[in-house]
C-alpha cells in the first residue's frame, strides 16, 4: 500500500474504481455491439450475406458515432452506481414506505435520467438493425385525390416503438433497482481475483438479461396495445407527421404479433440490459475486491491507515467494512500479521493492536445485542398493551415505544452513497424516513405529505404500525365512536341509528363503503410486510459476521501463537459478550416471522443477500463460540466468567447447541 | 401436465421423451420435430460422452461409480460419517432413510425428506452441534438436528435444500474445517460450488477440464483443498483467493475401483505425496488423526503402523476381517479417539464394526506399546449385533 494518508485514500479509492470500471465497460462495449449487430441481422439462409453485411456495419459511421453515444450512457450509468451504490440496503418495512422510495424525488431524477438513457441506447439500436426501424420519419403518399400529391413524411411507428420500448425498460429497470435493491453491493463468501469471478459471473448475467428483457418486452407490449394511440397521435401532432393509414397500425393485435418485431425488441432490450448489468457487475467486483492495511507501521507518519486505527474510524463506512473484511483474513490466513496483533508495544510494553482491534470488535458486538434488546422490549410492550384492547393506549403505547426503539450506532446505519464521509445532509434528511429505522412511517412528514388525506386525529393513527391491529382493521374503525371500549362493535350496530333516516341511508352507505375501500388500500399500503423489520435489525450484519470471525480465529490462534498473553485479559469480556448476544439472537428468531426463510430468487440482478443476513450472523456466531470453546476446552474453567455464561458456554462443550 | 411433470423429473431430454413416445396425443410435427432434437442432442451428448465416458451413465450408475461407499448400488449401507467432535455418527441406509447414533443416548433420529434420494455422501459440519450436510440425487440437503431433542422423526422442517441447475447428482462434498463454508461436486458439472448455506447462495467455481468433479477433500489446515476429476487430472486449490494448480494422477486414473488393483509397492509410492498433504484424498485409505495408523482397504483391510519422524516409515501391522463372505465396504477412522485410534468399517453384509487400536502415542512414549483389541461398546449397530476383528 502506497503511503498515502486515510483522508485521500478514501477519494482516490473510488475515483481509481470509476476509471477502472469506465475502462472495462467501455472496452467491452464493441464486443457486445458486435454480437448484437450479428443477432440483429440474422439470417439463416445467406449466412455470407449475413457475414460481409455485418462486417461493414460494425466499420460504417453510424456505428461508430452509435459507440460514442453508448459509451456516454455507459458513463452515466457508471456515474449513478457510484453514487447510488449502498453497502447496507435500505429495507422499507411497508409498502407505503416502499412507495415513498420509489416516488423520492432524487429517485424520480434517476428514473428520467434511466428513461433516457433506455431511449438512447433504442435509438443506436435501432438505427443499427436498420431497414424499417431507421429513422422517425418516412417519406410516404398522403392522402390525395391524384397521384401527383407531392411525398411526406409520415411517423414510422417502428422506430417510435422501440423508443418507447427503451424508455420503458429504462423506467422498469430503475424501479426494480429499488424494488430489488439492485444498488445493494454484498460481499461474497470467498474471496476471487477479478477476472475469474467476472468469468464466473457473465453467464448469469447474459442469462439475467435475456430473461428480463423478454418479461419487459412482453409488459411493454401489452402497455403499447392498450395505450399505444396516446404517445403515436402525440409524436405526430408535434412533429407534424402523418400517420400512414395504410400500414398496419401497431397498437393492435395483428400489428403486435409479427416475429421480427418481438424478436427485434427483445434483442434490443437484451443489449440494453446486458450493457447496465455488466456495469453493475463490474462495479461489485471492483468494490468488493479486499484490501490489505498494515496491521502496524515504523513510521508515524502511516499509522493512520493501520488495521486498528481503519477499524475505529466512523466516518467511512466503506473503510470500516474493508478494515472488518481484513481482520477476518488474516486472523485465518496470516500467520505474521496475527502475530503482529499478538505483539507488545515498544516501549512501554502494551498490547496496543490487540486492545484496540478487540475493543472495536466488542463495542459492534454488544451495540448489536442492545439493538436487538430494544427491537424484543418494543415488540413486547406492543403485545402487552396490546391484550387490553383500549385503542387508545395503544396508540400512546406504540408511538412511545416507536420513539423509545434507540437508534444506536447511527453512522453504519444510514443508507446512501458510503464515500461521503459525512451521511447528514438533503439527502439522508429525506431517506431516512422511508427506511425502516424509524419504525412510525407517520414521524416522517414526507409520508404525511403523501396521505394527506387523513388527519391525524383519525381513530387508526399511530396504530397502523402494529400488525396485531391491522388484522382487525374493520373492527377498528368503530372506535371513531368515541368509545374505546366498543372496539369490537360490528359494522351494523352503527348502521342501525342512521337507518331511522332513510334519505341518509343510500348516502351513508356509499360513504361507508368508500371508506372502507380506501382503508383497504391503505391497509394494504401500511401494513407491514412481516420479516422486514428482521431484516432491517440485521442490514448491516456482515460486519459483526466479519468481527466474529476475526475475534474468534483471533482467540483461538492465541492458544498457541500468544507469547505474552495479551489475550487472556480480554477472554472473560469477549466470551460474555459472544453468550449475551446469543441469548439475544436467540430470543429474537422466537419472534414471529423472525425465523422464515425469504422465497429463493430465481434469477435476478438485485442481490438478496441481506435476506438471509441473520441467518449467517446467527451460524457465525455458533460458530466462532464452538472455535474458542473447543480450542481452550477445560481451560475454560479457569476463566472468570458468570455461573449463567459458564452454563452456557458448557452446552457448548458438550456439543448440545 | 405429463409433460410439466417430465421437464421437472428430467428436464428437457425428459420432456421430449414424453412427447415423443406420446406420438398420438399430440400434433404430428411436435411429436416429429421432439423426436429430431432429441436425436441431436444423443448425438451430440454421445460425442460428448466419448469424451467423458462418465456422462453416458444413467444418475443412479453414476452415483454408484463415484460414492465412496464401494458396490453402492446393493449395498445396504449407503453412507457413513462420524461427527467431527463427538461420539455421534450418521448412517444412510438403502431405503433413503438416515440414521443418527449417539454414544450416550439410546434415542436414534431418523431422517427422511422428499428430496432425499440416493444419498451419496454424509458430512457433519465441523465446529456445529446439529447440522449434517447430504448429498443427494438431485439436491444438497442440510439437516439440523437439535442434539438435545428427544424426537425420532425430525420434521422436513429441519432440513435446507440447497440445489442449483445442472449440478446433480452430488457425489461428494466437504465442509471446511472452519465450518463456514460448504462445497459439493457432481461428475456431470465441470463447476463445484462453493455454499453459504445461511445464505442458500452458491458461487461456482469452473474449470472445465476434466469433465466433472468427483471427490473433494480439505487439508485439515484448511488451506487448500483437493477436487479429483473422472479423468486423469486432480485440482489443487488454495483456499485463499481460491485459484488452482493441476496435477496429473500418478496412475493413469483417481478413480477409485482401479485402486483395488494396485499392489501395495504402488502405494507405498504414494504415501510421501499422501503425508505431504495430510489428505486421505483416495477414499479408501484412511489416516487416523494422529498419523500413526493407516488402513488400506483392499479385499480386507490393510493395517500400517506409520512413523512421520525422524524420517517416514511404514510398518505393516495387521489386518482387519470381517464374519465369512462379508467384504469391507467402506471405513473411516474416529477423528477423536482418546486411547489411540478407532476404525469403523461398514461391511458388506450391512453391519458396522467399530476396530479399537490402543496405544500410546509415539510422539510422547517414542514408542508403540502393544497392540489389543477389546469389543466396542461405543456405539449402536445398524442390525443390533457388535463384533470386532481379532488383529491377527
Amino acid at each position: 500500500m502506497a503511503a498515502t494518508a486515510i483522508y485521500s485514500y478514501a477519494w482516490l479509492v473510488p475515483l481509481a474504481l470509476w476509471v477502472l470500471l469506465i475502462a472495462w465497460s467501455v472496452l467491452l462495449l464493441p464486443v457486445t455491439a458486435a454480437v448484437f449487430v450479428l443477432l440483429s441481422r440474422f439470417s439463416l439462409f445467406h449466412p455470407i450475406q449475413w457475414i460481409s453485411e455485418c462486417t461493414s456495419l460494425l466499420t460504417a459511421s453510424s456505428t461508430i458515432f452509435s459507440l460514442v453515444v453508448l459509451c456516454g450512457v455507459v458513463l452515466i450509468t457508471g456515474l449513478f452506481n457510484l453514487e447510488f451504490y449502498t453497502l447496507v440496503p435500505s429495507i422499507p418495512c411497508s409498502r407505503m414506505a416502499l412507495l415513498g422510495t420509489v416516488l423520492h424525488p432524487r429517485q424520480c431524477v434517476h428514473s428520467l435520467v434511466y428513461c433516457t438513457m433506455g431511449m438512447l441506447v433504442m435509438w443506436c439500436a435501432s438505427v443499427t438493425i436498420g431497414g424499417r426501424y431507421s429513422t422517425l420519419g418516412i417519406p410516404c403518399r398522403g392522402s390525395g385525390f391524384n397521384n401527383c400529391i407531392p411525398v411526406v413524411t409520415c411517423l414510422n411507428e417502428y422506430h417510435l416503438f422501440l423508443l418507447l420500448a427503451g424508455a420503458f425498460m429504462g423506467y422498469s429497470h430503475s424501479f426494480l433497482g429499488v424494488v430489488q435493491n439492485m444498488y445493494y453491493v454484498s460481499f461474497q463468501p470467498i474471496q476471487q481475483y477479478k477476472y475469474p469471478r467476472f468469468k464466473g459471473c457473465l453467464p448469469m448475467v447474459v442469462k439475467c438479461s435475456v430473461i428480463q428483457s423478454l418479461y419487459s418486452a412482453r409488459n411493454f407490449a401489452a402497455l403499447y396495445f392498450f395505450f399505444g394511440y396516446a404517445p403515436k397521435t402525440w409524436i405526430s401532432s408535434t412533429l407534424h407527421l402523418q400517420i400512414d393509414s395504410s400500414l398496419q397500425p401497431l397498437d393492435s393485435l395483428t400489428g403486435l404479433l409479427d416475429f421480427s418485431l418481438l424478436y427485434h425488441l427483445t434483442i434490443s432490450g437484451t443489449f440494453l440490459y446486458f450493457t447496465w448489468y455488466l456495469t453493475v457487475l463490474l462495479f461489485r467486483i471492483y468494490v468488493t475486491e479486499a484490501y490489505s492495511f498494515p496491521v502496524q507501521s515504523t513510521f508515524t507518519e502511516d499509522a493512520e491507515q493501520c488495521l486498528p486505527k481503519v477499524l475505529a474510524e466512523t466516518n467511512t463506512l466503506v473503510m470500516k467494512f474493508f478494515a472488518l473484511q481484513d481482520l477476518a483474513l488474516l486472523s485465518q490466513h496470516s500467520l505474521s500479521r496475527r502475530l503482529e496483533v499478538f505483539c507488545l508495544s515498544q516501549p512501554g510494553g502494551h498490547p496496543h493492536n490487540w486492545n484496540a482491534i478487540s475493543r472495536e470488535c466488542l463495542s459492534l458486538l454488544s451495540e448489536l445485542t442492545q439493538r436487538l434488546v430494544a427491537h424484543q422490549d418494543a415488540v413486547a410492550s406492543n403485545g402487552r398493551v396490546k391484550s387490553q384492547s383500549a385503542s387508545s393506549d395503544t396508540r400512546s403505547a406504540s408511538l412511545s415505544s416507536s420513539g423509545k426503539t434507540p437508534r444506536l450506532g447511527v453512522p453504519l446505519r444510514t443508507p446512501g452513497s458510503v464515500f461521503k464521509s459525512s451521511v447528514g445532509g438533503v439527502h439522508s434528511a429525506l431517506t431516512a424516513p422511508f427506511t425502516p429505522d424509524v419504525d412510525s412511517p407517520f414521524s416522517s412528514p414526507a409520508i404525511r405529505r403523501l396521505v394527506g388525506q387523513q388527519e391525524p386525529r383519525s381513530p387508526w393513527f399511530g396504530t397502523v404500525q402494529s400488525p396485531h391491529i391491522m388484522r382487525r382493521g374493520p373492527k377498528l374503525w368503530s372506535a371513531s365512536t368515541g368509545s374505546s371500549r366498543f372496539t369490537v362493535i360490528p359494522l351494523h350496530g352503527l348502521e342501525t341509528p342512521v337507518n331511522s333516516c332513510s334519505c341518509h341511508t343510500l348516502n351513508c352507505s356509499a360513504q361507508v363503503k368508500s371508506f372502507l375501500a380506501k382503508r383497504v388500500l391503505i391497509v394494504y399500503l401500511f401494513n407491514k410486510l412481516p420479516e422486514a423489520s428482521s431484516q432491517a435489525l440485521f442490514a448491516d450484519s456482515q460486519v459483526h459476521i466479519w468481527a466474529l470471525q476475526g475475534l474468534s480465529h483471533l482467540v483461538a490462534a492465541s492458544f498457541s501463537e500468544d507469547q505474552f498473553g495479551v489475550v487472556q485479559t480480554t477472554l472473560p469480556n469477549i466470551l460474555s459478550c459472544l453468550v449475551v448476544l446469543l441469548e439475544a439472537v436467540d430470543r429474537h428468531f422466537k419472534l414471529p416471522h423472525a425465523s422464515s426463510k425469504p422465497a429463493r430468487a430465481v434469477c435476478r440482478m438485485g442481490d438478496s443477500t441481506y435476506k438471509t443476513l441473520r441467518f449467517a450472523l446467527r451460524a457465525a456466531l455458533k460458530t466462532a463460540i464452538y472455535k474458542i470453546t473447543t480450542t481452550f476446552g477445560e481451560h475454560l474453567n479457569a476463566v472468570n466468567i458468570s455461573t449463567e455464561h459458564r452454563k452456557r458456554l458448557q452446552q457448548f462443550l458438550e456439543f448440545k447447541e | 401436465m405429463r409433460s410439466a411433470g417430465a421437464w421437472r423429473d428430467a428436464g428437457l431430454y425428459g420432456l421430449l421423451d414424453e412427447i415423443t413416445n406420446s406420438a398420438e396425443e399430440v400434433p404430428r410435427f411436435l411429436a416429429v420435430g421432439s423426436a429430431c432434437v432429441l436425436a441431436l442432442l444423443r448425438w451430440a451428448s454421445s460425442f460428448h460422452g466419448s469424451l467423458f465416458p462418465h456422462l453416458t451413465l444413467s444418475s443412479d450408475e453414476m452415483v454408484a461409480e463415484f460414492s465412496q461407499m464401494l458396490d453402492w448400488s446393493d449395498s445396504a449401507l449407503r453412507s457413513f460419517a462420524w461427527h467431527p467432535h463427538t461420539d455421534k455418527f450418521a448412517v444412510a441406509l438403502l431405503d433413503d432413510s438416515i440414521r443418527i447414533y449417539k454414544s450416550n443416548s439410546s434415542a436414534t433420529p431418523t431422517l427422511k425428506h422428499r428430496c432425499q434420494r440416493s444419498v451419496c455422501a454424509l458430512q457433519w459440519k465441523p465446529l456445529c452441534g446439529s447440522a449434517l450436510a447430504v448429498a443427494c440425487q438431485s439436491c444438497l440437503l442440510i439437516w439440523h438436528v437439535d442434539p438435545t431433542s428427544l424426537s425420532t422423526r425430525p420434521s422436513s422442517g429441519c432440513a435446507q435444500v440447497l440445489s442449483h441447475p445442472g449440478h446433480s447428482p452430488i457425489t461428494s462434498i466437504a465442509w471446511s474445517p472452519t465450518g463456514s463454508l460448504l462445497v459439493s461436486a457432481s461428475p456431470v458439472d465441470t463447476a463445484m460450488m462453493v455454499w453459504d448455506v445461511a445464505a442458500e447462495s452458491a458461487v461456482p467455481l469452473q474449470r472445465v477440464g476434466g469433465g466433472g468433479v468427483t471427490y473433494l477433500s480439505w487439508s485439515p489446515d484448511g488451506s487448500r483443498l483437493l477436487a479429483a476429476t473422472p479423468s486423469a487430472l486432480f485440482r489443487v486449490w488454495e483456499t485463499r483467493m481460491w485459484t488452482c494448480e493441476r496435477w496429473p494422477c500418478l496412475k493413469g486414473s483417481c478413480q477409485v475401483r482401479k485402486l483395488r488393483k494396485l499392489s501395495i509397492t504402488v502405494f507405498e509410492l504414494m504415501y510421501a505425496f499422501i503425508y505431504f498433504f495430510k489428505l486421505t484424498f483416495f477414499s479408501q485409505t484412511s489416516w487416523d488423526p494422529r498419523g500413526e495408523r493407516l488402513a488400506v482397504l483392499l479385499k480386507v483391510i490393510a493395517v500400517f503402523k506409520t512413523r512421520s519422524s525422524p524420517v517416514f516409515e511404514l510398518l505393516p501391522c495387521g489386518f482387519v476381517m470381517g464374519e465369512a463372505g462379508a467384504e469391507p465396504r467402506f471405513m473411516q477412522f474416529h477423528p477423536h479417539f482418546q486411547h489411540g485410534a478407532l476404525l469403523t468399517v461398514c461391511w458388506s453384509d450391512g453391519r458396522i464394526s467399530h476396530v479399537p487400536f490402543y496405544f500410546s502415542s509415539a510422539g510422547l512414549l517414542g514408542g508403540d506399546s502393544p497392540q489389543q483389541a477389546l469389543a466396542s461398546n461405543t456405539a449402536d449397530h445398524s442390525s443390533n449385533k457388535l463384533y470386532t476383528e481379532q488383529i491377527s
